[in-house]
């Protein structure tokens, strides 16, 4: 199986200070890859990165056969590669269905794209009993809803999701969690980033560690989930 | 003159010309979250670009056929001057302090007043703009000159097409995204860079439409003639919720209609005698300013800051 993301010994820093200290994993298409690890690990930093809004001290980024490191921000979306990033970050005075075509603003087959809003209705009800209502009055599970399918709406290849159970109810979390389940039977390659490692891992084909800007452990998700240093720092036990 | 629909026409005409030039402010402001304050001096290079046009063209050119080539004069001058403002002022302090592009703006301003007091030729006093001939026309009885006429054509066609760009438009919908939260935007495939030097050149091309209406009204454009439009329109801008395009244009007509009522009627209050008349128009202008910005910070259409995040 060739790796559709390759990340090779990737550093990025805030000026002076380096959040992400030479980091090398790869996603498998049709897998689900999880980066785990506590605030501060660098996981967004990494996500952002290779969605281009940041610029990589050095190291090499690959997707699908390409170079990813030098690409402008707004181009990396149309190679295949979506993001829904931390927080959400809904356009919150468009309405939904507004939101949801943004996700496809470089597409042109306007069929496709009506179809794809109707897939993300069909997914997510509550988005279609809504769709003209503005996106900022949504709770934040529905927000959560809605970034997860704007970001679908670029008919990604790979689909980066950044903390998406973040401030949920557990009802909620649950929800997205059995999305992201049912997205990957659809065969959608997945990287996911979470604080709730147990919820990550158990969807997981792969995940790996990351404690201050490096990744201290890989694994499957099932390895991960029963490695004792993993249960003792991520999930809760002593 | 002190007849009401005479004193309403007149503050709808100035009006409108606030609102085109407050458009520029908005668009930027919403955007990049910077105020424009060389804007005065875009409109103003846009009169002048006009006017360039106009003494181009052979003599006896029927002014009605000229005023199209004028339009476009302008707009081409104007928006040069606010992309190159964009390019090489603006964007290398993007992500500077927000004092520094503040400061680089008023500075620009400066530079391009004594530009054009430089080097147009006669600029040094206001330089004679084309009037059209014959006399007024009665509207519900108010007197409308026919320069007038004008902006009172131009100001709402360009609002029924920006609106329609906005909303109806690609670049639109990447416009109001980078504007409700650039990053984002990018992440969409928004190229943000392209969507900030159309924001500066739609504004641009407004106020160069607004500097034809203000030569056609006053007969004279000036080097000095940005800075108190400027400064109405910017007024006019955060009057009616700053980043709001159809607050601009509704916060230019209060602003306009306020200050022609003010000028028309305080005067005739009694106790009041010594305020009255055109000397203390300006007074009621920022006066008006000072009220919304206590009563109402966000302005007569914007949101609340809180809602932006």
């Amino acid at each position: 199986m060739t790796a559709l993301l390759e990340v090779d010994n990737l550093r990025v820093a805030y000026g002076k200070i380096e959040a992400v200290k030479g980091i090398t994993f790869k996603v498998n298409a049709g897998e689900v890859v999880t980066l785990i690890g506590t605030n501060g690990a660098g996981k967004t930093t990494t996500l952002r990165t290779l969605s281009g809004l940041l610029q990589p001290l050095s190291g090499r980024i690959t997707f699908d056969g390409k170079p990813l490191h030098k690409t402008p921000a707004h181009k990396i979306v149309s190679m295949g590669l979506a993001h829904s990033p931390e927080g959400r970050r809904i356009f919150p005075r468009m309405t939904i269905e507004d939101n949801l075509r943004l996700g496809a603003f470089l597409r042109n087959d306007k069929e496709g794209i009506e179809k794809d809003i109707q897939r993300a209705y069909d997914l997510f009800p509550i988005l279609g009993e809504r769709r003209k209502q503005a996106a900022g009055t949504l709770s934040g599970g529905e927000q959560q809803m809605l970034a997860m399918g704007r970001a679908l709406m670029s008919q990604p290849k790979l689909l980066m999701l950044d903390e998406p159970s973040m401030g949920l109810s557990p009802i909620m979390m649950q929800k997205i969690m059995a999305t992201i389940k049912e997205l990957k039977s659809q065969g959608t390659t997945i990287l996911l980033i979470e604080q709730n490692a147990q919820a990550a891992l158990s969807l997981a084909d792969h995940g790996h560690v990351m404690e201050v800007g490096k990744i201290v452990l890989s694994g499957t998700g099932q390895d991960l989930l029963h490695d004792e240093s993993v249960r003792k720092a991520y999930l809760g036990e002593d | 003159m002190n007849e009401l629909p005479q004193q309403l026409a007149n503050g709808l005409i100035l009006g409108a010309m606030y609102g085109l030039i407050a458009i520029g402010y908005t668009m930027v402001y919403g955007i990049v979250q910077l105020i424009n304050f060389a804007h005065g001096e875009i409109f103003m290079v846009g009169g002048f670009g006009a006017l360039t046009v106009w003494l181009w063209l052979p003599e006896g050119f029927a002014l009605g056929a000229a005023v199209p080539l004028m339009i476009l004069g302008g707009i081409v001058v104007s928006v040069a001057f606010a992309t190159a403002a964009e390019r090489f002022a603006y964007r290398p302090l993007r992500t500077a302090p927000r004092l520094a592009p503040l400061i680089t703006a008023i500075g620009l301003s400066i530079v391009l007043q004594q530009v054009v007091w430089m080097w147009y030729p006669d600029a040094k006093k206001d330089r004679p703009f084309p009037q059209f001939e014959g006399g007024p026309f009665d509207v519900f009885g108010a007197n409308i000159q026919r320069g007038d006429l004008f902006v009172l054509i131009a100001a709402p066609l360009c609002m029924v097409a920006l609106g329609f760009f906005v909303t109806k438009t690609r670049s639109g919908r990447g416009m109001q995204a980078t504007a409700q939260d650039p990053d984002t935007a990018k992440l969409m495939g928004v190229n943000t860079d392209r969507i900030i030097v159309m924001a500066f050149a739609i504004g641009a091309a407004f106020a160069a439409i607004a500097a034809v209406a203000y030569g056609l009204k006053n007969g004279q454009v000036g080097f000095r003639m940005g800075f108190l439009m400027g400064l109405k329109a910017f007024t006019a801008a955060v009057l009616g919720g700053i980043g709001n395009i159809y607050g601009a244009m509704l916060g230019g007509i209060v602003l306009g209609v306020a200050e022609s009522l003010a000028t028309g009627y305080i005067g005739d209050i009694p106790g009041m005698e010594l305020f009255g008349g055109g000397a203390w128009k300006d007074v009621w202008a920022f006066a008006l300013l000072i009220l919304v910005l206590l009563f109402r910070p966000q302005g007569l259409l914007g949101e609340r800051v809180a809602d932006r995040a």
